[in-house]
């Protein structure tokens, strides 16, 4: 091998902010490519891409209406792979998170009082959390591996729904469509510049920002989560409790999942429907990696992949590309992320050995 | 015997619903054998099933389309060694950046062949055998995968456990400082355990689109491959286990699906659910045992090898 | 016996260099070994030893140098060209598989194919010949250090090397076992096998070797008949300064006790583990009391129930000062005055990956009242870290850089210095300087000698039978779970010791050390 990886003596804080935007820049080069091989002029496509979205204000306001749920799952994602608790079923919780926030209306429908849609957005955190916390039941209690149950329960969350909107919660008066009917004013978000759809779930998102920073930069819960992640041995040895830190990220991300979900029926969808999300919640985990598992970056990369959900739609629409080439993009950066990582801690380094090896 | 007539019917469906889980389970044992943990199962299997299924739609040949599936996991999975095992990235997150890889990759290549049929595999007749009752159409009739899935488990046991190679795949997995300090090439062994992994869950996925329903939907995995994951827990790591828990979450599908056409009171959205409300129950029942995984799970895996010096 | 000259060497180093990014681990080293010499290759933690035996076994490559194989110039690419040359090694840390049987074990350390039924016979007889009894069909996990040690000798005499490479063999026998294997080395010896024999430790070179080279910060310092030279001359020319003990204190007055352990029995809830058996002792304020013991006899788990990381089902068990803390968890201990240096720095008394800030918090944050309401008070902290960096002498470029930046030396300084300024009135330390250099070593004893004589009660949990006796008052050995009666430095000696070290099975027999849960 002429080429030799070295572990760094103290990995690189540079490389750290560094690497989201080499992985960026690489994605971008490869897409060229990828465009060229669908047919269509790579500049047209990149422009549509990411420029032709942001054009009008109310546009740009779309960003942040895409951008707010997977900020809010990615915030609670983040906390938990801190910790090394690998929760990927933030799809399912964001989905409980809106049954059971909206089951206050479906049922209450006639409700106009102002404390309605602050009970729905309780609901739909409470719902979120209690279905992580099934997952961290069995972490904790039986040792079963949170990757695939919180995955499966995702799968049943969705089942769940259809089963509600094909049944009880459809639409009497929908023509049979498998729809709920749609929200009254006092179980709607409300909307922060009139004209577009930005709603007040993107403030209850910049709120998980600010807290999240908060708490993982200053407070003893996120020093805790963060030593049980690096070193969980360390984590026992300062008397912090591995159990009590599953149970909390899990329900953290819970929470902000079926916050998530929530602000999607009772904001921009406006009713509840088979499909509420276009899998924000896996996206999410490629928006709390491309944002370093720090909150800010999340914020940054939150737009960023909203971008690529609009920009996707835009190419459709000018240029015919298939709406999966925002799948593909949004997988290659986080691809070309963990690749560059390698250079946080460790370095290349030409091989010159005077003799050979093998 | 005619009031047993639904069971050969049920027994074939069992099998071709069990059989891309022993594919992709035996193929991701092989992978943590040697230390290492793919999480990327779902985002090969449809990588293999779409290649499979465009080849065999192209070509119109079999065989060249589950050679192209293998293929396809296999290059899926060479993605995933480059970068946990030469970058060194978490086997974790690289698992999940596949399989979401792999969803979009699958969703672009496919898109213009949705919803086209193509014949589904076809099933051997071996002259004389396949006419007994009962145990012909079950046994002397299946397509050529079926047979070979059956062959990969036992050519994996014997290989895991009979063999000098075999046995050094399990000690890379066992202790990589000690094989790479006794001069075994770790890296190596694990980029062809991480390969052949991909490629049976190409193999796997191709299942799906080319035998099971023949013809390509997006995500039409469906979390077959966090299943196969799964079993292989459930299986405790060893190859004929994969086989039996594959049949029996195979049985479970398509019990489902019966309950479903026999018309039973349930929602079919329950019934759906089983798969699911099953894996989590069979993990949590065999986590249970934490000191029971602990001996039988490779003691490296999912830990990055470096050589120190 | 050396001297004859004549003979074509087995081995000869000429000129081996090997630089690692910051350090040149060897600086053009020479070596000789005659066929039948048992040759001490002697230095200091950090020396260069095992990076030189590395590139002999072909695990790495040196940069400069050549290596002559008896009188022809040999490359040794891998592990595998180094065992067809007639190159064996035994590693320190053992290079087995511990989820798999003594016969597979041995299959992969050779190379080609095996038939694996001959393999076992073969294993039996080599093993009788030479006295070292194994079992083929026994699971790795199953075995006492001294079982393990042996499938790796058996595995390389299978091979029928002219060079056996020994790295630190001893460091994980009882002094009963240790003479058991010197004499499968002389045999080996008298049947023309050259030995190259890697310690530190001056008595057994001394009983042991026909020849030795010392190495000194990766430089070759000089070769000597170790016979010839007395132990104080040869850790000399070993550590190249005049040694200071550290000094010692007053033995008489004794304070109360302050930890009492009673009847503390745990059954080992992994796998692998020891379950201990009605443990019972005192530390006394201003005592050191030192726990004697092969690794894996149980010192994990008394470590973790004395620190509160494991909980006991009775209070009473663990006594801090007369108050009952066997269910309370490390905190509560910590604010009762418990200190504790668990033996793996790095991943167990640190986070690598964090700021010494940052770890100093870790386990001074109730101590030293580094919380405001839940939240974390940045400026006190890295006050203390800075207090620690100071006081304890932590060669650092500062205390914003993480944990792994740091030397094992300096790393164990700032974690001892860490559970020092706390004032605790019990320590508990676990191999304090394993792995240190012998400046931060000397150090580190004074210390914990310091803090006794103030007042505080030290518990030192150590395999060197050196450093017990070096800073111990009274010392006890734990073998298979279970603990000796402390007995004070005078009233025991090294042979004593080493019998208890042993474990009830008495001389060298080790069989079925481990109570496997």
């Amino acid at each position: 091998m002429l080429l030799k990886i070295e572990k760094r003596a103290e990995y690189s804080k540079s490389m750290v902010y560094l690497t989201p935007i080499i992985a960026l820049v690489l994605t971008v080069l490869t897409s060229i490519v990828l465009f060229e091989s669908l047919g269509v002029n790579p500049i047209e496509a990149l422009y549509q891409f990411f420029i032709a979205p942001l054009d009008t204000q109310y546009e740009f306001s779309e960003l942040f209406v895409k951008a707010t749920p997977l900020i809010l799952c990615a915030i609670g994602l983040s906390v938990g792979f801190r910790a090394n608790v690998w929760n990927i079923g933030a799809e399912g919780q964001l989905t409980m998170g809106a049954i059971v926030g909206s089951s206050l209306f479906i049922y209450f429908p006639e409700t106009d009082s102002v404390f309605l849609l602050p009970a729905m957005i309780i609901m739909g955190a409470l719902g979120g959390a209690a279905w992580a916390a099934i997952p961290a039941f069995f972490k904790t209690r039986f040792n079963a591996n949170e990757i695939l149950t919180s995955l499966m329960l995702v799968y049943v969350a969705l089942l769940l729904l259809s089963l509600l909107i094909h049944g009880p919660w459809r639409d009497p008066a929908g023509f049979n469509f498998p729809e709920s009917q749609t929200f009254s004013e006092s179980a709607d978000m409300p909307i922060l510049i009139s004209g577009t759809r930005m709603h007040f779930g993107t403030l209850l998102a910049l709120f998980a920002v600010f807290g999240a920073w908060i708490m993982m930069a200053r407070t003893l819960i996120g020093f805790q989560i963060k030593v049980i992640g690096e070193a969980p041995r360390a984590g026992g040895y300062a008397g912090f409790s591995q159990k009590k830190i599953i149970w909390f990220t899990l329900l953290f991300a819970g929470a902000l999942s079926g916050i998530a979900g929530l602000s999607e029926v009772s904001g921009p969808i406006d009713q509840v429907v088979p499909s509420i999300s276009p899998g924000y919640g896996f996206t999410a985990i490629i928006v709390a990696f491309l944002g370093r598992l720090h909150p800010v970056g999340i914020f940054f990369a939150g737009l960023l992949m909203a971008l690529t959900y609009l920009g996707g739609e835009t190419a459709q629409i000018n240029l015919g590309l298939p709406v999966a080439v925002t799948g593909v993009f949004q997988g290659m950066v986080l691809f070309f992320l963990l690749a560059c990582d390698v250079l946080v801690h460790y370095r290349f380094r030409l091989n010159i050995a005077r003799k050979a090896t093998s | 015997m005619s009031g047993f007539d639904w069971i050969v019917p049920v027994i074939l469906t069992v099998i071709t619903a069990a059989t891309p889980l022993v594919f992709a389970g035996i193929g991701e044992l092989v992978t943590e054998k040697s230390g290492v943990l793919n999480l990327g199962v779902e985002g090969m299997m449809l990588v293999g099933a779409v290649s499979g299924f465009i080849t065999a739609l192209v070509t119109g040949n079999y065989f060249l389309a589950v050679c192209a599936a293998a293929f396809a996991g296999a290059v899926m999975a060479f993605l995933f060694g480059v970068l946990t095992l030469s970058l060194m990235a978490n086997q974790v997150a690289t698992g999940l950046a596949l399989t979401l890889f792999g969803v979009g990759l699958s969703a672009l290549m496919g898109q213009e062949f949705v919803g086209e049929p193509i014949s589904a595999l076809n099933k051997l007749n071996i002259a004389g055998l396949s006419d007994l009752p009962f145990i012909g159409p079950i046994l002397f009739a299946q397509d050529a995968l079926v047979y070979l899935s059956f062959a990969m488990v036992a050519i994996v046991s014997w290989f895991l456990y009979k063999t000098k190679a075999g046995l050094v795949l399990r000690a890379v997995g066992d202790s990589h400082d000690a094989a790479h300090s006794i001069g075994y090439p770790v890296i190596a062994i694990r980029y062809l355990a991480v390969m052949f992994g991909g490629a049976m869950s190409g193999i796997g996925g191709a299942y799906l689109s080319l035998a099971y329903t023949p013809m390509w939907a997006e995500n039409m995995t469906a979390g077959r491959g966090w299943i196969a994951l799964a079993l292989i827990v459930f299986a405790t790591w060893k190859p004929g286990l994969v086989l039996v828990g594959a049949y029996m979450f195979g049985g479970i599908t398509i019990l489902q699906l019966h309950a479903q056409a026999a018309g039973l009171n349930v929602p079919s959205q329950v019934l759906s659910m089983l798969p699911y409300l099953a894996t989590i129950i069979v993990l949590v029942l065999i986590s249970k045992d934490e000191s029971r995984i602990r001996k039988h799970a490779p003691a490296c895996i999912g830990k990055i090898f470096h050589p120190a010096a | 016996m050396s001297g004859n000259e004549g003979v074509t060497p087995q081995l000869e180093l000429r000129g081996i260099t090997k630089a690692y990014p910051g350090c040149l681990a060897n600086d053009h080293i020479d070596l000789k070994i005659m066929p039948g010499e048992i040759h001490a290759l002697l230095g200091e933690n950090g020396a260069g030893k095992s990076t030189l035996v590395k590139i002999i076994y072909g695990v790495l490559q040196a940069d400069e140098g050549d290596i002559i194989w008896a009188g022809a110039p040999v490359s040794i690419a891998n592990p595998h060209s180094a065992r067809k040359t007639g190159i064996g090694m035994v590693f320190q840390h053992f290079s087995l598989f511990e989820a798999m049987t003594v016969t597979e074990n041995i299959a992969l350390g050779m190379s080609g194919r095996q038939n694996m039924k001959a393999l076992e016979q073969n294993i039996i007889e080599v093993s009788n010949s030479y006295g070292l009894p194994l079992e083929p069909n026994r699971q790795v996990h199953t075995l006492s250090v001294g079982e393990k040690q042996r499938i790796e000798i058996v595995r390389c005499l299978l091979q029928k090397p002219k060079l056996l490479i020994m790295d630190e063999p001893t460091s994980v026998l009882t002094p009963q076992e240790a003479e058991k294997m010197f004499e499968t080395l002389r045999r080996l010896s008298e049947e023309g096998v050259s030995i190259l024999y890697i310690s530190h430790k001056l008595d057994e070179i001394k009983a042991l070797c026909h020849k030795a080279t010392i190495l000194r910060g990766g430089k070759y310092i000089s070769e000597c008949d170790p016979t010839q030279e007395t132990a104080k001359s040869l850790a000399e020319m070993m550590i190249g300064t005049n040694l200071q003990a550290p000094e010692h204190h007053e033995t008489s007055k004794k304070g109360p006790i302050r930890l009492k352990v009673r009847n503390l029995s745990i059954d080992a809830d992994v796998e692998f583990g020891i379950n201990l058996s009605a443990i019972n002792f005192d530390v006394r304020g201003g005592e050191i009391l030192g726990i004697a013991g092969v690794a894996g006899n149980g010192q994990i788990e008394l470590l973790a129930a004395l620190s509160g990381e494991t909980t006991c089902r009775d209070a009473e068990t663990i006594a801090l000062d007369d108050k009952a803390v066997g269910q309370l968890g490390p905190n509560s201990r910590r604010d009762l005055g418990l200190a504790f240096v668990p033996e793996d720095r790095l991943g167990h008394g640190s986070v690598p990956e964090m700021m010494l800030t940052e770890n100093a918090f870790l386990s001074g944050f109730r101590r030293m009242s580094l919380l405001n309401g839940g939240f974390i008070n940045n400026g006190g902290t890295s006050d203390y870290a800075s207090d620690i960096v100071q006081k304890f002498d932590v060669r650092t470029p500062g205390i914003y850089h993480t944990a792994n930046s740091l030397s094992g030396g300096n790393l164990q300084k700032f974690i001892v210095g860490r559970e020092v300024l706390q004032q605790p009135n019990v320590i508990i330390v676990a191999h304090p300087t394993w792995g240190v250099d012998a400046g931060a070593a000397a150090f580190i004893h004074q210390t914990l000698i310091d803090l006794a004589e103030n007042g505080a009660a030290v518990l030192v949990v150590s395999q060197d039978l050196d450093e017990l006796f070096a800073i111990s008052d009274r010392i006890a050995v734990i073998a298979e779970g279970r603990l000796s009666v402390g007995r004070e430095l005078s009233e025991i000696t090294i042979e004593e010791i080493g019998l208890l070290m042993g474990g009830t099975h008495g001389m060298g027999e080790t069989e079925g050390v481990s109570d496997v849960a």
